[in-house]
């Protein structure tokens, strides 16, 4: 009945935490999404990062980022240890495969009426490697432009 | 660089470009109304990627309005929502003194 969805999760784990609780966590993580038949798809430790400001007295902290695949409720089970979870000093759970989607049907859609607008000039469909658009007038005057540009 | 694209996109709006090149003698400047990331084709506005949002985060930490930046309104959209999760995680400050 659950739909499986992709979502990415990110945590920052105080500086103090050593790397291996950090791999406990992560194996912890991993647990839950089986625990729920999710998968989980990429991993990904930033390491240390200053925090752009103070998150319970803590300065630093490591970053990492998960992809996972599975349910809400599998996504709600991981909110709610992590959110249990002392070390963790904050976590962000996004669900990126709408976003995704969209994003793909936008690049999609692009790529073809660029196709479209290039057979129309008698072009192959597909601009050749290299190949530098014919827009010379335009170039002329945005660079125009960019000289006025005074901020 | 893709400028080419820009300037198709700003095809619409020459008219306020007649309008800004007229004060510019009188302390005002034009200001170039492109949306970045329409001209880089940009279509998901990642949170993680810092670099990408800065640009559009004044000093005091404040989003830079869409007249300013001249974002498109989508665009000015994701890119409040990308901000909002950036600040989140520490990454952006949501204020600096």
């Amino acid at each position: 009945m659950s739909q499986t969805r992709q979502y990415e999760l990110v945590y920052i784990v105080g500086a103090e935490t050593g790397e291996q609780e950090i791999a406990d966590l992560h194996t912890q993580v991993e647990q839950i999404v089986q625990r729920f038949n999710g998968t989980l798809d990429k991993t990904e430790n930033w390491g240390r990062r200053k925090l752009a400001y103070e998150i319970s007295h803590h300065r630093e902290g490591t970053y990492v980022v998960e992809t996972i695949s599975g349910s809400g409720e599998l996504m709600k089970e991981i909110d709610r240890r992590l959110r249990v979870t002392d070390t963790v000093i904050r976590h962000l759970i996004v669900r990126i495969d709408e976003d995704l989607r969209v994003a793909g049907r936008r690049r999609e859609d692009r790529r073809s009426s660029q196709a479209r607008r290039r057979v129309a000039r008698g072009l192959p469909p597909e601009p050749a490697a290299g190949e530098r658009r014919d827009h010379g007038d335009l170039e002329e005057e945005d660079r125009g432009e960019g000289v006025e540009v005074q901020r | 660089m893709s400028e080419e694209r820009g300037s198709r996109g700003r095809g619409g709006k020459s008219a306020d470009k007649g309008k800004g090149e007229q004060p510019r003698r009188g302390g005002f400047f034009r200001r170039r109304r492109v949306c970045k990331f329409c001209v880089d084709k940009i279509d998901y506005i990642n949170y993680k990627d810092v670099r990408l949002l800065m640009p559009f985060i004044p000093e005091r930490g404040k989003i830079q309005p869409r007249r300013i930046s001249g974002t498109c309104a989508a665009h000015q959209r994701k890119l409040q929502t990308a901000i909002a999760r950036a600040r989140q995680l520490a990454l952006i400050p949501y204020v600096t003194e």
